[in-house]
């Protein structure tokens, strides 16, 4: 029976405005959910364990504030919810966030990891292949869709098309938006989290070799010219050409 | 002073133009990279001896660069390279060797890097609604977005030598879906023309192909026009959920502009929107709007490129 363990991670809602103040960005009053790809990561995890038995645990590394979305996804439906937290840590880059994770996993005796293939806010697509280097384990990234038997069969986009890849467990799987749909809680489910113990954990975190500098609004673009109706096509046409040398 | 080091990118068992702009980057880091060529065939890398501004090129030779498996990869380059700063290009395959080899070494890694000022590297954060600056120290992994810094210039003359290497290879392709149509991928072109619903129809799609033949150019879609039509596959949305693109120029046509959208487009260097809808929020982001619909204005854009390019 495989013990799934699926990371989650909180982000401001991709609704949301990002101000920068000073050369900080401010989420003070930014709402807080959980990185959409998580939602299929869990999705996955949860299939996984209809297929096989087995557990699913929830894993974040982060503050106080980020245990809502374990409760969100408890109330989805894992069994497990886990925080890894030290006080004494602030940013971490992907060397200590790695190491933390990879430590905590081992110590669950995990069998497979699904996570999303990035995290809204960082959009860095580093979490997955660098724990499974870490852990000497297989990898998938953008996959679309699993089967599961002693391996998960996973399909993801290759330069050729679309692949079904055998993936030997143990294994980390990075997922991204399937062809399917994800559960969303049901009253019970909400219920069953708003009762539901947080497990706290801690590791330890290599120094970062990586600190924020600062954080910048993208220059704003000069505003653009707009043409009327179809005919001014030609000249965008033109334009193209020749101001901006593109074609 | 810590090696830099570059890898080529492949596509398609040849290596990547943009390779090219890697070595800028490099230089932009900290000096004269090393060239590293993942490759089955050490040949591949006549195309890049005559790149300025690079100190040597190493041709990795090994079966596990004919596959997708990233461990595989990660570990021949690892066993081939010396230890220093490694760049690559921000491209979905790369991304992930560049999280193991970092992983493998110790290091961090820094993805979709779009300024390099020393050791300073500026990364999209928020699907572009800001840009993150950091500082590294020591040795470090860094992907560098396509069609950001100047490619290096030709005329150097490097010699090639090959090393033979093997990885670690840890998952096994079944089979392989073809991809129904040779087109162009949104993530590897220059120029991408997408649909969005404002298109009504999947076979009105065909205008924005005739179009992409005409200029080379990859045809992409927005969520809307993915979700309700099963003729456009999931492979072509650009947005949030979808392709991240960074080509020089996008247009997009009959397409509202939505935030999740523009969070895969916005960094293109040039944007034309067709939509009837002037106060459609794809204007505040384009250079050239055209506010009619595409029925109108397709025809004339296309007659406008033939002639200009036929
Ligand atoms: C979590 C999440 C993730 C998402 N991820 C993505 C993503 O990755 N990519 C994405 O694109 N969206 C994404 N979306 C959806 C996004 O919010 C929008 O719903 C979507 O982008 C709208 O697509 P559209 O512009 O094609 O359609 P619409 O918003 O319906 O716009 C159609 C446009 O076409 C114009 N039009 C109509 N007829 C014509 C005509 N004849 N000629 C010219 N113009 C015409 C209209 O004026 C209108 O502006 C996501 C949403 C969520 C919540
Ligand atoms: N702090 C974290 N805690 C738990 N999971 C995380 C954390 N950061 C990243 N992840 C997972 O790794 C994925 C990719 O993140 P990233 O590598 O930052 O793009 C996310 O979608 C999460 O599943």
């Amino acid at each position: 029976m495989p013990t799934i363990v699926v990371l989650v991670k909180q982000v401001p809602d991709t609704n949301a405005k990002i101000v920068v103040q000073g050369d900080r960005v401010d989420l003070s009053s930014v709402k807080m959910v959980m990185s959409p790809y998580d939602e299929f990561a869990i999705e996955t995890a949860i299939r996984h364990k209809e297929a096989t038995d087995g557990t699913v645990t929830a894993l974040t590394v982060g503050g106080p504030v980020s245990e809502k979305i374990l409760k969100d996804a408890k109330a989805i439906g894992v069994d497990n919810i886990v925080r890894v937290w030290d006080d004494s840590w602030s940013y971490l880059d992907s060397n200590a966030l790695q190491s933390i994770l990879s430590e905590t996993i081992q110590g669950l005796g995990a069998t497979v990891v699904y996570c999303g293939k990035s995290a809204a806010d960082t959009g860095a697509g580093s979490t997955g292949p660098g724990l499974a280097e870490r852990l000497g384990w297989g990898n998938a990234s953008n996959v679309i869709g699993a089967e599961f038997s002693d391996s998960v069969v996973v399909s993801m986009p290759v330069e050729s098309g679309v692949a079904k890849i055998n993936v030997a467990l143990p294994a980390v799987i990075s997922c991204d938006k399937g062809d399917f749909k994800v559960r969303k809680p049901n009253v019970k489910g909400i219920m069953m989290a708003k009762k539901a113990k947080v497990e706290l954990m801690s590791a330890t975190a290599p120094t970062s070799s990586i600190n924020i500098a600062s954080h910048s609004m993208p220059p704003a673009k000069p505003t653009g010219k707009t043409f009327e109706g179809g005919a001014s096509a030609s000249q965008v046409a033109q334009l193209l050409r020749d101001e901006a040398n593109v074609l | 002073m810590t090696n830099m080091i570059v890898i080529a990118e492949l596509s398609k068992g040849n290596i990547h133009p943009s390779t090219a702009e890697l070595v800028t980057a490099a230089h932009a880091f900290g000096g004269e990279p090393i060239l590293v060529v993942p490759c089955t065939d050490a040949s591949i890398a006549d195309s890049v001896q005559s790149l300025s501004g690079i100190s040597k090129i190493i041709a990795v030779k090994s079966d596990v660069f004919d596959g997708s498996d990233s461990s595989g990869w990660a570990s021949a380059l690892d066993s081939a390279l010396p230890s220093g700063t490694v760049l690559c290009l921000a491209t979905s395959r790369s991304k992930d060797v560049a999280a193991r080899l970092a992983a493998r070494r110790n290091i961090s890694v820094v993805q979709d890097v779009i300024r390099i000022d020393g050791t300073n590297l500026t990364s999209p954060i928020y699907s572009g609604k800001a840009n993150q600056t950091v500082s590294v120290s020591g040795d470090a992994v860094i992907t560098v977005r396509a069609n950001v810094f100047d490619s290096a210039g030709n005329d150097g003359s490097c010699d090639v030598s090959v090393v033979d290497a093997s990885g670690d290879v840890k998952t096994a392709v079944q089979e392989i879906m073809q991809r129904a149509s040779t087109r162009l991928d949104v993530s590897e072109a220059n120029i991408v023309i997408s649909g969005g619903r404002g298109m009504g129809s999947p076979a009105n799609f065909a205008h924005l192909e005739a179009v992409a033949d005409t200029i080379g150019a990859a045809v992409g879609a927005s969520r809307a026009a993915v979700d309700t039509w099963d003729e456009i596959p999931h492979s072509m949305q650009v947005g949030q959920t979808g392709k991240t693109v960074n080509p020089n120029l996008y247009i997009a046509v009959g397409i509202s502009g939505a935030i999740q959208h523009l969070a895969g487009m916005r960094s293109s260097k040039y944007i034309v929107a067709i939509n009837k809808d002037a106060d459609a929020a794809i204007f505040q982001h384009a250079d050239y709007g055209i506010v009619a619909t595409w029925e109108e204005a397709l025809p004339v854009f296309q007659e406008a490129l033939s002639a200009m390019l036929g």
